[in-house]
């Protein structure tokens, strides 16, 4: 997918705005550069989620999005959700309760990575990337709510998506957990360079991320 | 941003390339399964009015309607179907609602819904065989008696089975429809949240059974209002279990109908489909009569609620035990008949009043196992054609309603029920004209088409809830991790619904195996199944043959199930997370 030129790179939201029955829930103008964190912050039903479900693809058809979003200058309309590389994290991590954790990974790496052995390997090193060698075949049931939380990220990461998206992915997390999966994400993502939208209702999680924080119901952003 | 273009969401801006059928799979699914209904409705009344050119009838008439009135024994079967249909099902709704009311959400409550699929997949005429050797003059019951109460040394002269007024053909039916009702019961439980409004209504004081009664129930059968008109019709026009519970001299109308079709006089073909169109106007009657005591009852039900009347908590326990006794009744009728067939399957000499036989032998097997294989295959063709045929279209058409919206509004839901309330004599007659002219006449081909009729119905309607309670994030997380929509179906959803799907694979197998009519009228009674075998062989009345063939029966119906709750335990033994999934 070529880079437009025109546009700086990151996730680009031009005069977006979604209505319900004529209702305007978000309206948002702004760029989330690579590495940076826009944390979303609204009451339950504000709409956050709905957001989300715009970037990826899957707003219901009862909301009108208007403007356009694009991700590093491509305008994502048109597109469906598997061609948009963006990846996202829910509150639960849905990780495919019928494959091992290691097959949970190898869905997320592309096809073009060919052979048994380099994908297997490729597998084990992300694995390796956040503590859980050796844990390519175990069932995701038997993990930890944190060993869970890491294999999601990974094998998001292993997609290459080139935004992310986090929908209260840390809102199940016990307070130490919580902080330590939150620096986990926010790091690999500034290395990456990924432009990352988070929605919470948490204040801590918009503190973590140290970004812009966009308050729906204001229709504002403040820095 | 006044000037920022409007874009519209679609999801599927670039067309999936090999989805084009998708989009259309709900309207191939309603012409399969309602054309033939509709087409053989036409089919019935053409001939009904004395249009049939094949029979020389090229012009319309009165003649069919006018020889069906003065058929002497009209009225009493008349009487005999609507009495049945209505005894049946206002017994079976009694019975199903009371033991929810009263046992819902209790351990015992758990066992009797473990029993339901089980009891379900029994076709209806092996369980119709085994009540008939259970309740028979000859029968266990009297056995059982004959030992130390009643001291017949011979079968005492009652007429039980097939009595004119038709209670034993309630009792099988009941039977049967008990668990049926009660799986579509406890569907509608899931989404009214009973505990909660039973727990309120017991802290206000009342009674258990009072207190489902009044806030419960309401809420619930208008859920299952559909399903109780499909056992009503069901009930007023089922052949099979007729012809081996029910009377003869006159038999109930849809039998008569059935007789009349299969006479070697082609002449009464007409009065067939006279006699097929007054059992649709008869079932349209008997939803109306019900229509009529649903409305009485809800306003008696209203004042009943205004006057809040708390119950009384010692007769609240007498119906709990009679209601339980009463299900229970139900369930062992089926499970010891069963047991009766098995016996008398392997069964040497066995001379009444003896309660087992002498001794037991392979004998029966050896003797009727060959004949079994030809219908045994047949049936196993058909039916996995048909469920085959009726997964993929209901597959496809929530797999549609996933992707492109397509959702159904819940008036399509009546279409859904229209071939399980429209009797089969009504249309399966003009369905058989219809092929005769087409060239389809009696094959196998024509069969498996009117057996998806029945099947489409039952795989979908076990199939659609757990389909569309899937969670969709985990297609949003699989899509966004770069797959196509019909990864995500063969890669995630499918495996991870696997259970549902064999569920609804076996509900479909037993349908099929169980259809009696369809098969013997569409396939003019040359696609010999185990079901029309062993209805054929009952009225030799060797109690060897019938319990080799039932069994034979039971077993293609209940293996399905049977793989359904084991192949998911085999290959999800690593996988917590789907073993109680």
């Amino acid at each position: 997918m070529p880079e437009n030129a025109a546009f700086p790179p990151g996730l680009r939201f031009e005069g977006v705005t979604i209505s319900l029955d004529g209702t305007r829930l978000i309206a948002l103008d702004c760029n989330v550069d690579p590495g940076e964190v826009l944390t979303v912050m609204g009451p339950s039903g504000s709409g956050k989620s709905t957001l989300l479900a715009a970037i990826t693809g899957t707003l219901p058809p009862a909301f009108r999005l208007a403007g356009r979003i694009r991700l590093d200058g491509q305008d994502l309309a048109g597109l469906p959700t598997e061609a948009r590389q963006v990846g996202i994290l829910f509150q639960d991590e849905y990780l495919f309760p019928h494959l091992s954790v290691g097959a949970n990974l190898a869905f997320g790496l592309k096809p073009a990575l060919k052979g048994r052995a380099a994908r297997r390997a490729r597998v084990e090193a992300a694995l390796d990337e956040v503590g859980l060698s050796g844990f390519a075949d175990r069932d995701p049931a038997t993990l930890s709510g944190g060993q869970r939380a890491r294999v999601a990220l990974q094998r998001t990461l292993l997609s290459e998506p080139r935004a992310l998206l986090l929908d209260e992915a840390f809102s199940k997390l016990d307070t130490g957990l919580r902080q330590q999966t939150r620096a986990l994400v926010f790091e690999v993502a500034r290395r990456r360079a990924l432009p990352v939208l988070q929605v919470t209702h948490d204040h801590s999680d918009a503190e973590a991320a140290g970004g812009p924080v966009h308050c729906l119901g204001q229709l504002a952003t403040r820095n | 941003m006044g000037t920022v273009p409007v874009t519209t969401v679609r999801m599927a801006g670039r067309r999936p390339r090999r989805a084009r059928f998708l989009p259309w799979a709900p309207l191939v699914t309603l012409v399969v399964m309602l054309g033939p209904v509709l087409a053989g409705i036409l089919g019935t009344l053409a001939p009904a009015f004395g249009y049939m050119p094949a029979l020389q009838g090229t012009g319309l008439s009165l003649g069919p309607l006018r020889a069906l009135l003065e058929w002497p024994g009209l009225w009493r079967a008349v009487m005999l179907s609507l009495g049945v249909g209505l005894g049946a099902t206002a017994i079976s709704l009694a019975i199903v609602t009371l033991i929810c009311a009263g046992w819902a959400g209790t351990r015992s409550f758990t066992m009797i819904e473990r029993l339901l699929s089980p009891l379900l997949s029994v076709p209806h005429a092996a369980a119709a065989f085994g009540l008939a050797f259970l309740i028979a003059p000859s029968g266990w019951l009297s056995r059982g008696l004959s030992t130390w109460a009643t001291g017949w040394t011979r079968p005492p002269d009652l007429l039980i089975l097939q009595d004119p007024a038709g209670l034993s053909l309630i009792f099988g039916l009941v039977t049967k429809e008990v668990p049926f009702l009660l799986l579509m019961t406890l569907a509608a439980l899931t989404q009214v949240r009973p505990a909660s409004s039973l727990r309120v209504a017991q802290c206000l004081g009342y009674a258990r059974i009072t207190g489902w009664l009044k806030t419960v129930f309401p809420l619930v059968y208008r859920q299952i209002r559909l399903p109780v008109f499909a056992v009503l019709a069901f009930s007023m026009s089922v052949v099979d279990v007729a012809i081996i519970l029910g009377p003869n001299t006159p038999p109930t109308l849809a039998v008569q109908v059935v007789r009349w079709m299969n006479d070697p006089d082609l002449a009464l073909r007409f009065q067939a489909a006279a006699g097929a169109v007054l059992q649709l106007g008869l079932v349209l009657f008997g939803i109306g009569v019900w229509r009529l005591i649903e409305i009485a009852a809800g306003r008696l039900g209203k004042i009943w609620v205004s006057t809040g009347g708390r119950g009384w908590r010692g007769l609240d326990q007498v119906i709990r035990g009679a209601a339980l006794i009463l299900g229970a009744t139900a369930a062992l009728a089926v499970i010891a008949g069963l047991a009766g067939q098995v016996i008398w399957s392997f069964a040497g000499l066995w001379q009444f009043p003896d309660l087992l036989p002498d001794g037991f032998t392979w004998r029966n097997w050896h003797r009727y196992g060959t004949q079994l294989a030809g219908p045994a295959g047949e049936t196993l063709i058909i039916a996995g054609a048909a469920t085959g045929l009726a997964l993929l279209l209901t597959l496809a058409c929530l797999e549609a309603e996933h992707r492109h919206g397509l959702r159904p509004a819940t008036r399509a839901l009546w279409l859904l029920y229209l071939p399980l309330i429209v009797p089969q004599v009504a249309f399966l007659t003009g369905f058989q004209t219809l092929s005769i002219g087409a060239g389809l006449d009696g094959g196998r081909m024509a069969v498996i088409a009117a057996h998806l009729v029945f099947v489409l119905p039952y795989v979908f309607l076990s199939l659609a809830d757990p389909w569309r309670a899937w969670d969709a994030k985990h297609d949003t997380t699989a899509r966004a991790l770069g797959a196509g929509p019909d990864r995500v179906l063969w890669m995630v959803r499918l495996p991870m619904l696997l259970r549902p799907v064999l569920i609804a694979t076996a509900v479909g197998f037993a349908v099929s195996v169980g259809q009696y009519l369809p098969t013997l009228l569409v396939g003019a009674g040359r696609v010999p199944t185990l079901t029309t075998e062993a209805v054929a062989l009952a009225s030799g009345g060797d109690r060897r043959v019938t319990g080799v063939y039932a069994l034979a029966q039971t077993a293609a119906a209940l293996a399905p199930f049977a793989l359904a709750l084991v192949l998911p335990r085999l290959l999800w033994r690593n996988r917590k997370g789907l073993l109680h999934a």
